[in-house]
């Protein structure tokens, strides 16, 4: 009777645990859905806040954020990449090597506000570049790091030792073998590493806070030494800080939905790049 | 076997992986033009003694060779030859086919463009090389399909093709079959035995119908030592020692 009930009650374990995850996320969806939905519209998206953001769109925030995200990948791509290929293909096994591995685990559980700090502390002050894009970009490019280096480092090593050796047998050198034939098969994984980094950087408040956004700016296009609105801080400041939270209520849910389609068409791009390659 | 001058051979060659001891003193030759089976059981530093030919080891930093390994005169770990020249002239084949992601023209082109052939020259090579090793058919009217789709066999030849494009003088092979069907493995076989007309061919195998398919000498290896060495008809017929004679019928291994 019990070695009966034994697969019941494990698959009635694993579905009503599957069936909690999935009704809270289908509540929140829901939830922002419903509620930011009716006002949300094309001028909602394409103009700027008017009357102290009782009226008006978010369309300074949406271009800060693309903008914000764009500067992040610029900063943080180029030298994760590099590093992770130095880690996965170069580095020996050297207790030093073994340390760098260690401190960018950790630095991956660093809290995003201490991010946010150094930012402020380094590139705002030290480096001169004030509160501006420019910076906030950087301090999510930091941030951004150990995750692009620790996927792309798991996409290397999924690459089998045999590939290298083929390239390696007809007279590649180390670096041929890495650029034309690891790289461009390691390449549907690290993009995809590289797009949820950046689906993550862009939805955060915390490091750019202090470096560089701004509650209301007034026009749409950024510069790089100015300061910016962006979706995540938008939403904070509307559902938090406003002097009218109930006028605004309304928005702030329809600031949720946008940030919420930014990132899930970010992440859609890094699942269409995986589909792609998968079918080759 | 007198009139085939050896070509690549061994000396008195020990390897260690850390503290591991993997090969044991082995002397071993290869005959020019001839093709020679390495046999032994599963960790008997059969395909470690392979890739010493082509300086596989070079990058794994634990390793630690001693002897000498020779190619008609030439030392292959001399200072005055560089590991790119070496395997330019010692070519190899893996165990599983390990086509580049590239299209099929591609995979053969890529080593020609590294080895800086001149482009003029390149689509003929490739051509001849996809011919030599009988995939043209196949494969002729869609070079531009990534290699990827080719069947394992397909693949696997595609590779082979790959190596003889440089012109090799020695081909290693490190179970070239173990992960094809019967009749990818017949074929594969099949143009092996055409290519020791051009190359000198090394090949490492678990499968001793296949050493005595098309090998013309067997050199059977345990524990990191040549245990026999000799003509394949004398070393699977009339084996000298007891544990070659074992592992031959099949008593271990």
């Amino acid at each position: 009777m019990i070695k009966k009930l034994t697969p019941v009650i494990e698959w009635g374990t694993l579905l009503l645990t599957t069936g909690t995850v999935c009704f809270f996320l289908v509540a929140i969806l829901w939830d922002l859905v419903s509620k930011g939905a009716p006002s949300l519209s094309w001028e909602f998206v394409s103009s700027i806040p008017r009357e102290g953001m009782t009226k008006g769109g978010i369309l300074p925030a949406i271009t800060g954020t693309i903008l914000l995200t764009l500067i992040t990948a610029a900063a943080a791509v180029p030298f994760g990449v590099s590093c992770a290929v130095y880690l996965n293909e170069y580095a020996t096994d050297s207790a030093l090597n073994r340390l760098i591995r260690a401190s960018i685990r950790n630095l991956a559980g660093v809290p995003s506000i201490i991010y946010g700090l150094f930012g402020l502390a380094l590139f705002v002050q030290a480096l001169q570049m004030g509160t501006s894009l420019l910076a906030a970009g950087l301090t999510l490019g930091l941030l951004s790091l150990p995750y692009i280096i620790t996927t792309t480092e798991e996409a290397l090593r999924r690459i089998p030792a045999s590939t290298r050796e083929g390239a390696l047998a007809i007279g590649a050198t180390q670096f041929e073998s890495i650029r034309d034939v690891v790289m461009p098969s390691a390449l549907p994984g690290i993009l995809t590493g590289v797009v949820l980094s950046l689906s993550r950087a862009a939805g955060e408040t915390a490091p750019i806070l202090f470096t560089g956004v701004a509650f209301y700016i007034n026009s749409p296009t950024g510069s790089l030494n100015q300061e910016f609105m962006a979706l995540p801080y938008h939403l904070y400041m509307l559902s938090t800080q406003h002097h009218a939270i109930e006028e605004v209520r309304p928005l702030a849910y329809s600031t949720a939905l946008v940030l919420i389609i930014v990132v899930f068409l970010l992440n859609l791009t890094a699942f269409y790049i995986r589909y792609k390659h998968s079918k080759k | 076997m007198t009139d085939h001058p050896t070509k690549l051979s061994a000396h008195s060659v020990n390897l260690w992986f850390g503290n591991k001891h993997v090969l044991k003193d082995v002397s071993v030759t290869f005959p020019r033009n001839q093709i020679t089976a390495l046999i032994g059981p599963s960790g008997c530093g059969k395909s470690t003694l392979l890739r010493c030919f082509n300086r596989m080891h070079d990058l794994s930093p634990d390793a630690r060779i001693t002897g000498e390994f020779l190619l008609d005169n030439q030392n292959l770990y001399d200072h005055g030859i560089s590991v790119t020249q070496v395997r330019r002239r010692v070519g190899m084949v893996f165990q599983r086919a390990n086509p580049f992601p590239k299209s099929i023209y591609e995979n053969i082109n890529y080593g020609l463009k590294i080895n800086h052939i001149p482009k003029t020259e390149r689509q003929g090579i490739i051509e001849n090389a996809l011919k030599e090793s009988y995939i043209w058919d196949e494969v002729k009217d869609e070079l531009q399909k990534p290699a990827t789709r080719l069947s394992g066999g397909q693949q696997q030849r595609l590779c082979i093709a790959r190596t003889v494009a440089l012109r090799p003088e020695v081909i290693l092979m490190d179970e070239p079959c173990s992960a094809l069907d019967p009749l990818s493995t017949l074929k594969i076989e099949e143009l092996i035995v055409k290519l020791k007309k051009d190359y000198t061919i090394v090949i490492v195998t678990h499968n001793m119908q296949q050493a005595q398919r098309i090998a013309d000498k067997t050199i059977f290896m345990y524990l990191g030592e040549v245990v026999e060495a000799g003509d394949t008809k004398a070393l699977f017929e009339h084996p000298q020692q007891e544990m070659t004679a074992n592992y031959v019928r099949g008593r271990f291994g």
